[in-house]
């Protein structure tokens, strides 16, 4: 037992919760290996913390491309929402449109405390100099693809996302709690979907399994090509905790036995689960394809791009009110 | 390489150029809980700062109070030498008392069993 009136200091600084590279009068090259033993140590960072410009710009690029996706990821499912089949439907499409926006407003909130401004983001998304998702690029054709995509696009996502909640950017993982627990909502309603469908006519099953045969390419390109772990800075960073290949794993152990369950087939002959490694193995998915999509050029990027272009001149007057109202006040 | 932050990265600071500035968003989840920090909007005043916290995080009624503060209002105190000083202070806490031992010798002593459950 420790005397109680020791004035000895029992608990050593880090215990304490001191973070030592707080503190101004640190030079520089010290200051950073402080930060840095903290961060891999599991230690996390608030937004008014001191970090690195290496770590502000690593999570700053990471949380833009997560915003610009949500956003962009409305467009393929706006379009549905005039031709959804029933109310019900409509309402739950309606919802995670709306849902998704939302998290892009927050993520971007997130991103803004990191020292870019919103505009600066919005005219680099418009400009093709950030990205967004792959998936986001290509054209809906049926009802169908509702489902794939809200059960399928966002379950690949929601594997990334929830290895995201333990992010060592502390602001990014409380908002990726949020997120995950709105996204589990979206998922079921894409099954559900796609679970109907499966439960109705023979053109409504082959509608479906046309959309899966569309989409499971870019699925399979979604989390990118496998990289090396110990290369990965924002591994190194905590940033994200799961390298690409990891999550695709987890994406296909999850998702391909449900997939089947409903009598649908996976359009890759190859895949199976090799018992002896413990892993998934798959055709290589078509990497030149991703390049391709992501820097603007696939089949609906422009055209996207171009709407959102269109609404943000439209909805400049809202802006321009905004700061006008602050300013005379 | 700076390193130096954005200017209206501290709690102290003061509004962004645009005249924009961040707001907090306290959140409460159902009536008799704790507000919570749900996270922060950008706006010109707390009219729309209460609108924007709103939208984004009273959409599905997974809330039934916000409070929105302005950032530079919130006086920040972390530091460890006052919060968490470097003395023994178990003696504060319940955890600080360990009887298990002491315990044990006093029924021994007295010839009581242990008592079997509610013990306080």
């Amino acid at each position: 037992m420790t005397d109680p009136i020791a004035l000895d200091p029992v608990l050593g600084p880090h215990e304490r919760g001191w973070l030592p590279f707080n503190d101004d009068g640190i030079p520089h090259d010290e200051r950073y290996e402080l930060f840095e033993r903290h961060v891999t140590g599991g230690g996390k960072v608030e937004s008014t913390d001191w970090m690195p410009d290496e770590y502000r710009t690593g999570v700053l690029r990471f949380v833009e491309m997560h915003a610009n996706s949500e956003l962009m990821g409305v467009l393929p499912e706006r379009e549905w929402l005039m031709r959804a089949p029933t109310l019900r439907r409509k309402l739950a499409l309606t919802a995670k449109v709306q849902d998704e926006v939302g998290h892009a407003q927050l993520l971007y909130r997130v991103a803004e405390d990191l020292g870019k401004p919103r505009e600066a983001m919005m005219e680099d998304l418009l400009a093709g100099r950030t990205k967004f998702h792959n998936v986001f690029h290509y054209p809906t054709k049926t009802w169908a693809d509702i489902g794939i995509i809200a059960w399928l696009v966002d379950a690949a996502a929601i594997v990334a996302q929830q290895a995201l909640r333990d992010s060592s950017y502390a602001p990014y993982a409380r908002t990726m709690r949020k997120i995950c627990w709105e996204e589990s909502v979206h998922i079921m309603h894409g099954r559900d979907v796609v679970v109907t469908m499966m439960n109705g006519t023979d053109e409504q099953r082959a509608m479906v399994q046309e959309a899966l045969d569309r989409w499971w390419g870019p699925l399979m390109q979604m989390h990118g090509p496998r990289s090396d772990r110990s290369k990965d800075r924002d591994i190194h960073w905590r940033i994200k905790a799961k390298s690409s290949e990891e999550l695709r794993q987890e994406f296909l152990s999850i998702y391909v036995p449900r997939i089947l369950e409903l009598g649908l087939t996976l359009p890759d002959p190859k895949l199976r689960y090799d018992d002896e490694a413990g892993l998934w193995t798959y055709s290589e998915p078509d990497w030149q394809e991703l390049r391709t999509v992501v820097t603007n050029h696939g089949p609906k990027s422009q055209e996207r791009l171009d709407f959102r272009q269109h609404h943000w001149d439209d909805t400049q007057w809202v802006r321009d009110t905004i700061l006008a109202a602050r300013a005379s006040a | 390489m700076t390193d130096t932050p954005p200017a209206d990265r501290t709690p102290a600071a003061g509004a962004a150029g645009r005249g924009l500035e961040p707001w907090e968003v306290f959140r409460q989840e159902k009536d008799g809980d704790p507000m919570r920090h749900g996270g922060s909007v950008l706006a010109p005043d707390a009219e729309l700062a209460v609108h924007y916290a709103r939208e984004l995080f009273g959409r599905r009624q997974e809330s039934v109070r916000l409070w929105v503060v302005r950032r530079a209002d919130v006086h920040d105190l972390s530091d460890p030498d006052l919060l968490s000083p470097p003395l023994d202070r178990s003696f504060k806490k319940p955890g600080g008392y360990v009887m298990r031992d002491k315990l044990a010798a006093a029924r021994a002593r007295s010839g009581q069993a242990k008592p079997k459950a509610r013990q306080g």
